[in-house]
């Protein structure tokens, strides 16, 4: 049997499209796999739906579709994406107007319904890795999505679907289910399944495996990143696979970026949850097999766990954030000094409950709570961030922050300003029985 | 794709690289040793002990440390070190991505 090539479209909601393109008209792929969820994604996805009914899914679906469904269909590959996000049934509905538009008659989309578990999850729901209960949390919730893995997807390849869109597809299980589709593997069989999860892990994020947030200037240096390619996996029945990108693309597969992308976001790597196996990392081996070229093989994996995850999503309120620069001689006491006006000002002014933080960019900001400060820095900038569920205290802040220009120390300028909504998510444990995930498939 | 190792490797960036990612409040970090040799002295340099030691303020939970020897790799999990993870941490970096260049950074002599 030939080794089934599967590729990531998509590793994250806002990555690239023309490197989706060129993998889809080039890379002959049996799959293509857009990965467009993190657990916030999903939340803000009901605050579009609930402002309108017909929104919800992922912003780019459109042009995404437009762009892949004529090469992917031309070389008989189908899509796998979670870009419907809180909204399957409208994505599915969008992506079959778009293939009627480009004349792809016939094209089946199938739609997976199920994630949303908002009718089943109990007021006195306990949280997954914190205290509390659902009904201690005093926030409106926007939505509750559960991971889907292969069980909700296989059908849809069985019923001979071009592109499966879903919601909460769990993100490894997108990469697992076509292969299992293909090598009729046994979801049982936990060995396949730690072997298939390991592709579809390597593949999720995309570029973090081909040279993406991988490249360190003088130490770990990435060719023409500027044009990286997305990966390919080369899978074999087995389960062992090839990494690999197209020729002529820009990045780098070697065994260092297989490496980091291998524990990304593990805990323990013997123990790597998901909705079809607890998958077995440890005793990965990862091979140079030439330029660009890594085999991954030795996954393994004990049964999956009898509990899903549920991501609930909850009305943060507000992010403001807003800021000033200062250089030259004096400019970190200049920050500084700004820093403790506005920190001084917004005390008397904000709601008690406003959580507020003051940075200053080129001294101590993303280090400054591990305590890491620069000395005497010559070009910072204050940038002060305060989160609330009135939106006036964002407000208030960014006027203040503005009112620098003429009332705060000498030589301040290029203010910015932005206000955001913002969500909050918890998760929770739910017994795998409730959850009764839907096909449909719809034909243009 | 090798690192250009000084004679004298100061920082734990000089003999390995590194890669961060969270879920929830909790930070893992994985640090390769480039040169299989360097791997003994890595491990001595990058301790659990001395990642809570070094970062008091920040890591506020425990720190567990899962050595793949094979692949010449350690993966730190750091409990209760986001800030209060993406949804209550004001940190610009609130996922935490940055925290890989906590511990390349810190000197390999001061283990």
């Amino acid at each position: 049997m030939t080794a089934f090539r599967i590729g990531t479209g998509a590793g994250f909601s806002a990555d690239r499209l023309e490197p989706a393109v060129d993998l889809a008209e080039r890379g002959r792929l049996d799959a293509m796999v857009l990965e467009c969820l993190g657990e916030r994604t999903v939340a803000f996805g009901h605050r579009d739906r609930m402002i309108d009914p017909k929104r919800g899914y992922n912003a780019h679906l459109e042009r995404r579709m437009r762009a892949l469904l004529p090469p992917c269909r031309a070389a008989g590959t189908v899509i796998v994406t979670n870009m419907g996000a809180a909204n399957p049934r409208a994505a599915a509905e969008r992506t079959v107007e778009v293939a009627r538009g480009l004349g792809l008659k016939g094209l089946k989309v199938a739609c997976i319904e199920g994630d949303d578990v908002s009718a089943i999850v109990p007021k006195d729901q306990p949280f997954m890795d914190e205290p509390g209960k659902l009904s201690d949390v005093g926030l409106t919730v926007v939505g509750m999505n559960t991971y889907l893995g292969i069980d909700a997807i296989l059908p849809a390849l069985k019923a001979g679907a071009d592109v499966v869109i879903g919601g909460r597809l769990a993100d490894p299980s997108m990469f697992l289910a076509p292969l299992a589709h293909r090598f009729g593997w046994d979801p049982a069989d936990t060995a396949r399944m730690g072997a298939g999860t390991l592709v579809g892990h390597l593949l999720e994020c995309g570029m973090q495996v081909t040279g993406g947030y991988f490249a360190d200037p003088g130490m770990k240096d990435v060719p023409d990143l500027a044009a990286c390619g997305f990966p390919i996996a080369e899978v074999e029945a087995d389960g062992s696979a090839v990494i690999t990108k197209l020729p002529d693309t820009g990045g780098a597969v070697t065994p260092a970026t297989v490496k980091e992308q291998l524990l990304y976001e593990v805990h323990d790597p013997s123990r790597y949850l998901t909705p079809d196996v607890t998958a077995d990392f440890s005793k990965v081996q990862i091979a140079s097999m030439g330029h660009d070229r890594v085999r991954v093989s030795g996954a393994g994996g004990a049964p999956r766990p009898d509990k899903l995850k549920v991501t609930i999503g909850f009305d943060g309120g507000f992010q403001g954030e807003a800021g000033v620069s200062y250089a030259g001689p004096g400019a970190q006491a200049r920050g500084e000094l700004a820093a403790e006006i506005v920190r001084a000002r917004l005390a008397k002014m904000l709601s008690p409950q406003a959580d507020r933080r003051f940075d200053l960019i080129g001294t101590a900001s993303l280090f400054a709570t591990a305590g890491l400060r620069a000395s005497n820095a010559e070009d910072v900038r204050l940038h002060v961030t305060v989160r609330s569920t009135s939106r006036e205290d964002a407000e208030l802040m960014l006027w203040e922050v503005e009112s620098l220009l003429c009332c705060g120390p000498a030589g301040g300028g290029g203010f910015r300003g932005a206000i955001a909504p913002w969500v909050i998510t918890k998760s929770a444990l739910i017994d795998r029985s409730q959850v009764k995930p839907t096909l449909e498939v719809l034909v243009a | 794709m090798s690192a250009l190792r000084p004679n004298t490797p100061r920082f734990v960036r000089d003999i390995a690289h590194a890669r961060a990612g969270d879920k929830g409040n909790i930070s893992n970090v994985s640090v390769w040793a480039y040169d299989p040799e360097d791997f003994d002295l890595l491990k001595r340099a990058l301790t659990p002990e001395r990642i809570k030691r070094e970062f008091p303020a920040l890591v506020h939970g425990r720190v567990d440390r899962y050595v793949i020897e094979h692949l010449h790799g350690l993966n730190f999990v750091l409990h209760d070190a986001l800030e209060g993870g993406v949804n209550r941490s004001l940190n610009l970096d609130s996922h935490g991505k940055s925290w890989s260049y906590l511990l390349l950074g810190l000197k390999l002599d001061e283990a």
